[in-house]
């Protein structure tokens, strides 16, 4: 039997598919922050780029939420 | 007069030489940067570069490290004036100026590492995400989570390759209610703490 296809959000297993983005992580944490940065594979995801960067099977995606104050 | 020798006495003989030729830039002089750049002044590092705009007002004195007298005063020069007052020996850059993304690398350039100290989340994502894509090898010191107050527990650090993100993740300002001064102040000395042992641990100290 084929393991399934996983990925990883702030240490949460999702279930992988071909075609997924990086904007599609959020939307499958239910994440409603407004300010983030995203890092996928230890990379920075540049907000500009959430709707279009694939997520690769077994991605390690972490989610910074930023709030204010200082 | 004071000698410099007096000055830097009982210090840690490996680490402090190292701090004395390093440069840390902190983004924003409120009541993050106010604090870890004074520690940071009094720990020994050679060269702090300042960047903030604002002027100090009479609701920065809750939590900032500014004075009655000051009220009015660019707070870079605030700063710069009341950490002269206890070291003559630092070199300060100031900037007046609200960073940008344009002009992030003209400002902190030299630095060996970056303090963010800015009040606004949309300023955060834009400075890390700024300082990540331009300087990939080098480590961004935030805060994320200082509201209220107690807690102590609750305050954390998290690293992700050069991405540290210091606070509790969680916690945020109540509409007109000011971070209160010793929740920020043990963030931002959480964070100066931490480039404190960067630069120590980058010599493998």
């Amino acid at each position: 039997m084929a393991e399934e296809s996983v990925f990883l959000v702030n240490g949460n297993k999702l279930s992988w598919k071909e075609g997924l983005v990086v904007a599609d992580a959020l939307k499958m944490m239910n994440y409603t922050f407004k300010m983030l940065v995203i890092k996928m594979n230890g990379e920075l995801v540049k907000r500009e780029n959430w709707q279009t960067t694939p997520i690769p099977e077994n991605a390690d995606i972490k989610v910074i939420h930023l709030i204010s104050g200082g | 007069m004071i000698s410099r020798a007096e000055y830097f006495s009982k210090r840690d003989p490996f680490a402090f030489p190292l701090w004395q030729k390093a440069t840390v830039g902190i983004a924003g002089a409120g009541g993050l940067g106010s604090n870890s750049a004074i520690s940071l002044a009094r720990a020994g590092i050679g060269t702090l570069i300042i960047a903030d705009y604002d002027l100090v007002t009479l609701e920065n004195l809750n939590r900032q490290q500014y004075t009655l007298a000051q009220i009015g005063k660019l707070k870079v020069e605030a700063l710069a004036e009341n950490i002269r007052s206890f070291n003559p020996f630092i070199n300060l850059v100031l900037h007046p100026v609200k960073i940008t993304p344009a002009n992030l690398n003209a400002i902190f350039k030299e630095a060996d590492l970056l303090i963010e100290a800015l009040d606004e989340a949309d300023q955060k994502e834009m400075l890390i995400s700024c300082w990540l894509s331009n300087y990939p090898k080098k480590h961004i010191i935030a805060a994320s989570g200082i509201a209220g107050f107690g807690k102590n527990e609750n305050i954390y650090g998290e690293r992700y390759g050069f991405l540290h993100i210091v606070g509790d993740m969680k916690s945020e300002l109540k509409p007109e209610i000011s971070p209160i001064a010793t929740r920020v102040a043990v963030v931002a000395n959480m964070q100066a703490n931490l480039a404190l042992e960067l630069i120590a641990k980058a010599k493998g100290i």
